[in-house]
């Protein structure tokens, strides 16, 4: 049924390419040239080719990700053959280069290669696990509802802080103002959600108040201004009614708050999933040149 | 042009008097009158809204209206041509007014009655009287919209109807009415407006599932005031200058309440036409509400003199309804006209062998095929214009077993040979009917029929035939007799003949049951067979105090037989997945069958042992009935072909609908996102391809149909009218235009020519402002690319599968 790009086909491109690592070594292994390994032998040009072939089929990769009426193959089956060919270069291209290293656009071409390879391991693990976390974060609700669920709640929480006191208002509006979403690459992967821990010790204050009301009044009020605004409040000279309103308030400012935190792990996992392809697509066309670079220095300058 | 007649029955009202009352200026009435005044007949129009044609009126502004089916000519004095609403009702609206038509507005007709001296007596809602000779019906399947019934229910503001909610804001608005109309209209309102709603009952329930929530929330929040247990009592205008302009007097369970507002829109739905039609003295043939009364090839009621017109008479298409009016007119003038639709009926029949007339090959058939001797010559034309004369040379198949094509066939000529088995052929002859099982199943063709020869046959497509068996019983009543014969035969006693089995078959009966009614229970002692006919079964076990399924049963096969073999009780719960409906054969009746026939009953326990296997295995794993529950529960059941990602593999790419909206035009025909999940097993807002598709209900083209493969996918003839977007519960059909083209690959990628692959395009809303025809679109499978589904082919990952509910077992136990 469903079946994993990495499970495509009983692992078929795995198999080609174990074979393609496998045939590589044992010629490698047996191969005896004159002087120390390199690209210049016989085999060193096989394999450079080989290599070569496949890193522009790879690249293709995203061509055919855009045709969408293309018929060769399935994109999984595609992506599977790209991860598995993929990550045999590593062996080819070391295996072609001898082992041989240098301050020179050659080895460039393979510190990129293996970067663009390494960050496509990430893309592959970030695929395997993110998902199953995604799901279990969103919890069956989309993130649009998510969003709207936040938007109402908003509204909710000033109409119900308009009939309690101005201050109030004031406050809650302003923690509305401040609710942002996504944002910079930074504020997408960190998922940044401080609030949290204020709104614990809250949740503490409330207890403390209902136990033994002034008690609270001391706790600093330097960090979470709304809660421990509304708290003070609730704890110094709101009445039954107002008391209520303010504790109905307190548990939508804490539904809003965890919706807001699954929405950013939500667009935290998302972000993820992508990131790795703004290294990887980049790397790629920088690879692409220092290969025919690579190419054009053997071929007219060795 | 009418005359007057002083103190007519009642005595009370002059009345005037024509010889042709048209009721209701719809494109039938109107095309009516038109020829009526042009040829010089004294006749009178009478609508019930202060303008022509209140359907298409109602159109929203700037509809593209099609005037499908193309083939057919248009004969009226008013013109018809493809175009947008507004072109359309100012040619008709000149028309009427350069031909003089006599038309009335604002008179709805509220009675007609026949006279002992002859004339009908027909009596307005506003007091209006006339008389006339004969009647032409033309008021069409909307029905009369209900008005509040209260003092002040035609103030101007006090509206019936709303175009465009964005019209109006800031304005205190009161919405009438419970059900999904009066929600949707009072949430959009709410947006701009200060919106109250009249609820006469305590809670929402007659509206969708969706649209409650929606009004309970907005309720909740205040942006809308909801009045419960309240009806109202008056409305009063307010003198100029006031704020407000209207006063509504409520009653409710608290006593008087008042409302200023500004607007009063009441959603009350309408009162279905048939009622009317019936105090008329029309007889429709049963309670069916799809049923239409049966008229004369000249469009003659039972009612003498009494005619009817348009989609009232089962004809929804404009232009049908326009050629009617007209030749029902002629028809009262005593002049001979050929229908309209003669020559389409004579290029159908020329390939018949013997061809000479269209009345003759009509009588023909109604001769030979005994299934539509029932149906009137009207009828029959009708049947025909929809359906296709067929005359496949001797050994051409006409359908393979396996397709999943739904048209019914008779055979007018020559026979056919049905092959059941490699080795056995069944023949059927002139007169009898095959095709009848895909069609009432909605599954794949069981066998493969091959023609012989001289063989004539007219294939029916579904929609028709459809209409015809809920339109006349008689016909019902034999197809399904020949379906319960084949059914048992097909799949118990393949080799016996119809007339061997007829005693079980007389004892067989129909049994239909609602989505997740009990066919049996598991422990109760077993009586019968069922034989599921349409929809599915889903059997289930209790397992430690829970249901677990254990199996899905479709269309086609049967379940409780080893009840009636030994076991006497109830093995397992059975339970109607879908609307379902089954042939139940009698215990006694089948113990008979098998004691006549030993084969069966070894074949009965061969598939017996299976099916314990099979649900063996699933009850060894506690979460897998759970997952087809799941399914089920979101109307699986019903699916032929349904799409589902596994939320483990998906990377949320979206390139399924990227793919999906490149290969079709600019459209993602799935929402990927939408949809619930269970175990990560999600299920999408995309087309499962139903059985029975909601869609096909009431598509006023018959533009949606099945393809062989399966695919249910909407034709060209598409008229836009968004009726299978309403009817679909699972909302995958949209209406959409089409957006611009997009540049080639290296022409956006080297030069930024417009929007890439898999970008949306560019607005192409602006873009085609105006004249935007937009048509609904759905999945149909690609099944015009080869290779598949676009969207399973193109996820990355593997997470994203079609598979049909016979997979449901084997799919739930491969996710443990």
């Amino acid at each position: 049924m469903h079946d994993s790009f990495l499970t495509h086909a009983r692992k078929r491109w795995l198999w080609v390419a174990l074979v393609l690592l496998a045939g590589s070594l044992v010629a490698y292994v047996w191969h005896d040239p004159i002087g120390p390994p390199n690209g210049g032998t016989w085999l060193g040009y096989t394999l450079g080719t080989i290599g070569a072939l496949l890193i522009f089929w790879l690249t293709s990769f995203g061509l055919r990700k855009r045709t969408y009426a293309n018929r060769v193959g399935s994109l999984r089956g595609w992506l599977s053959a790209h991860v598995y060919l993929g990550t045999s270069l590593i062996l080819i291209a070391l295996l072609h280069s001898g082992f041989q290293f240098g301050w020179n656009v050659h080895t460039l071409a393979l510190v990129l290669m293996l970067a663009v390879i390494f960050s496509g391991f990430f893309g592959v693990y970030a695929y395997l696990r993110y998902p199953s976390l995604m799901t279990r974060n969103r919890d069956s609700a989309t993130r649009q509802a998510m969003l709207d669920e936040i938007a109402d709640i908003d509204q909710n929480a000033l109409a119900l802080a308009d009939g309690i006191d101005p201050k109030i208002h004031a406050i809650v509006l302003r923690s509305i103002e401040n609710t942002r979403l996504g944002g910079g690459v930074w504020s997408l992967l960190n998922a940044k959600d401080s609030s949290d821990l204020a709104l614990a010790k809250a949740r503490q204050m409330l207890d403390a108040k209902e136990k033994a009301g002034d008690e609270a009044k001391k706790v600093s009020t330097r960090e979470m201004p709304t809660m421990f605004a509304m708290v003070d409040f609730l704890a110094g000279h709101a009445d039954d009614k107002q008391g209520e309103a303010l504790r109905k308030l307190i548990d939508l400012l804490s539904r809003k708050k965890s919706l807001a935190s699954r929405v950013a792990k939500d667009i935290q996992l998302q972000s993820l999933m992508e990131i790795w392809l703004y290294v990887h697509v980049p790397l790629t066309f920088a690879l692409l040149a220092a290969l025919v670079a690579h190419i054009i220095v053997v071929f007219f300058y060795w | 042009m009418g005359y007057t007649v002083a103190g007519i029955s009642r005595g009370l009202e002059v009345a005037e008097r024509y010889k042709i009352a048209i009721v209701g200026s719809g494109p039938g009435g109107k095309s009516a009158a038109a020829r009526a005044a042009e040829s010089g007949v004294s006749h009178v129009l009478l609508e019930a809204a202060p303008h022509l044609s209140n359907t298409i009126y109602r159109y929203q502004k700037g509809k593209h209206v099609m005037d499908e089916p193309g083939i057919l000519p248009l004969r009226s004095p008013l013109p018809f041509k493809a175009g947008s609403r507004e072109v359309i009702l100012k040619a008709w609206d000149d028309g009427v007014a350069r031909l003089k038509v006599n038309v009335k507005f604002g008179h709805e007709v509220s009675k007609i009655r026949k006279t002992e001296a002859g004339p009908f007596e027909i009596a307005c809602a506003n007091g209006a009287q006339f008389l006339a000779d004969y009647v032409v019906l033309g008021i069409g399947l909307q029905g009369n919209l209900r008005k509040l019934g209260v003092p002040g229910e035609d103030l101007p503001h006090v509206q019936y109807q709303l175009d465009d909610p964005g019209e109006y804001s800031g304005e205190t608005i009161v919405v009438v009415g419970a059900g999904d109309a009066a929600i949707e209209n009072a949430v959009a309102l709410s947006k701009q407006n200060n919106v109250i709603i009249i609820n006469r009952k305590d809670e929402f329930s007659r509206a969708k599932k969706g649209n409650e929530q929606a009004i309970l929330k907005a309720i909740e929040d205040g942006s809308i005031e909801c009045y419960y247990n309240a009806s109202p009592e008056k409305v009063t205008a307010l003198p100029d200058g006031s704020r407000k302009r209207m006063r509504m007097v409520l009653a409710t369970d608290k006593g008087k309440a008042q409302i200023l507002c500004d607007r009063v829109i009441a959603r009350l739905g309408a009162t279905a036409p048939r009622a009317f039609v019936e105090a008329c003295g029309i007889a429709f043939p049963n309670k069916d509400p799809a049923s239409v009364p049966a008229i004369s090839p000249q469009y003659e009621s039972n009612v003498k003199g009494m005619y009817i017109v348009g989609a009232l008479g089962g004809y929804p298409l404009i232009k049908q309804a326009m050629n009617q009016g007209y030749e029902v007119v002629e028809y009262i003038e005593g002049r001979k006209v050929e229908p309209a639709d003669e020559p389409l009926l004579r290029d159908k029949f020329k390939s018949m062998p013997g061809f000479t007339s269209v009345t003759a090959a009509l009588e023909k058939i109604q001769k030979n095929v005994r299934l539509l001797s029932h149906i009137t010559p009207l009828q029959l034309r009708e049947f025909m214009l929809d359906s296709d004369i067929r005359t496949p040379a001797p050994g051409e198949a006409i359908f393979q077993r396996n397709d999943y094509t739904n048209t019914f066939y008779s055979i007018v000529e020559g026979e056919v040979q049905v092959q059941v088995d490699a080795d056995r052929r069944i023949t059927l002859r002139r007169g009898e009917f095959f095709g009848e099982m895909s069609l009432i199943s909605g599954r794949r063709r069981s066998a493969t029929v091959v023609a012989g020869n001289g063989c004539v046959l007219v294939e029916t497509p579904r929609r028709s035939m459809n209409k015809l068996i809920a339109s006349v019983e008689a016909v019902k009543r034999e197809i399904d007799k020949v379906f319960i014969g084949r059914a048992i035969l097909s799949r118990f006693s393949p080799e016996s003949t119809l007339e061997q089995i007829a005693d079980v078959v007389e004892s067989a009966k129909i049994e239909r049951f609602k989505a997740g009614d009990t066919v049996f229970s598991e422990g109760e002692v077993g009586d019968s067979l069922h034989l599921v006919r349409v929809g599915s079964l889903t059997i289930s076990r209790n397992i430690g105090g829970k249901e677990v399924v254990l199996s899905y049963v479709p269309a086609g096969n049967y379940v409780g037989e080893m009840a009636l073999l030994g076991e006497s009780k109830r093995s397992a719960t059975a339970r109607a997945a879908i609307a379902t409906e089954t042939v139940r054969l009698d215990g006694e009746a089948f113990k008979k069958l098998v004691t006549r026939n030993p084969v069966l009953k070894l074949r009965l326990q061969a598939e017996y042992r299976q099916r314990t296997a099979a649900n063996l295995q699933m009850q060894a794993m506690p979460s897998g009935g759970d997952i087809i529950s799941f399914l089920i529960a979101q109307g699986a059941g019903e699916a032929t072909d349904i799409l589902l990602i596994d939320e483990s593999l998906c990377v949320r790419c979206d390139n399924c609908e990227k793919a999906c909206a490149e290969t079709h035009g600019g459209t993602s025909r799935l929402d990927r996102e939408a949809g619930p999940t269970f175990a990560e097993v999600h299920v999408p807002t995309s087309c499962r391809h139903c059985e029975h598709p909601h869609c096909m209900k009431d598509c006023p083209p018959d533009a949606i149909h099945r393809a062989p493969n399966g695919e249910v996918f909407i034709a060209d003839n598409c008229i836009g009218c968004g009726n299978c977007e309403r009817n679909c519960p699972y909302g995958v059909i949209h209406m959409a235009s089409k957006p611009p083209k997009k540049p080639g690959l290296l022409s956006w990628l080297l030069f930024g020519a417009g929007s890439g692959p898999g970008e949306a395009p560019y607005d192409p809303e602006k873009k085609k402002e105006g004249a935007s025809e937009k048509k609904a679109v759905k999945c149909d499978m690609c099944k015009d690319l080869k290779g598949g589904p676009a969207c399973v082919r193109a996820c990355p990952t593997g997470a994203a599968i079609r598979i049909s509910p016979e997979q449901f077992p084997a799919y739930a136990q491969s996710r443990r």
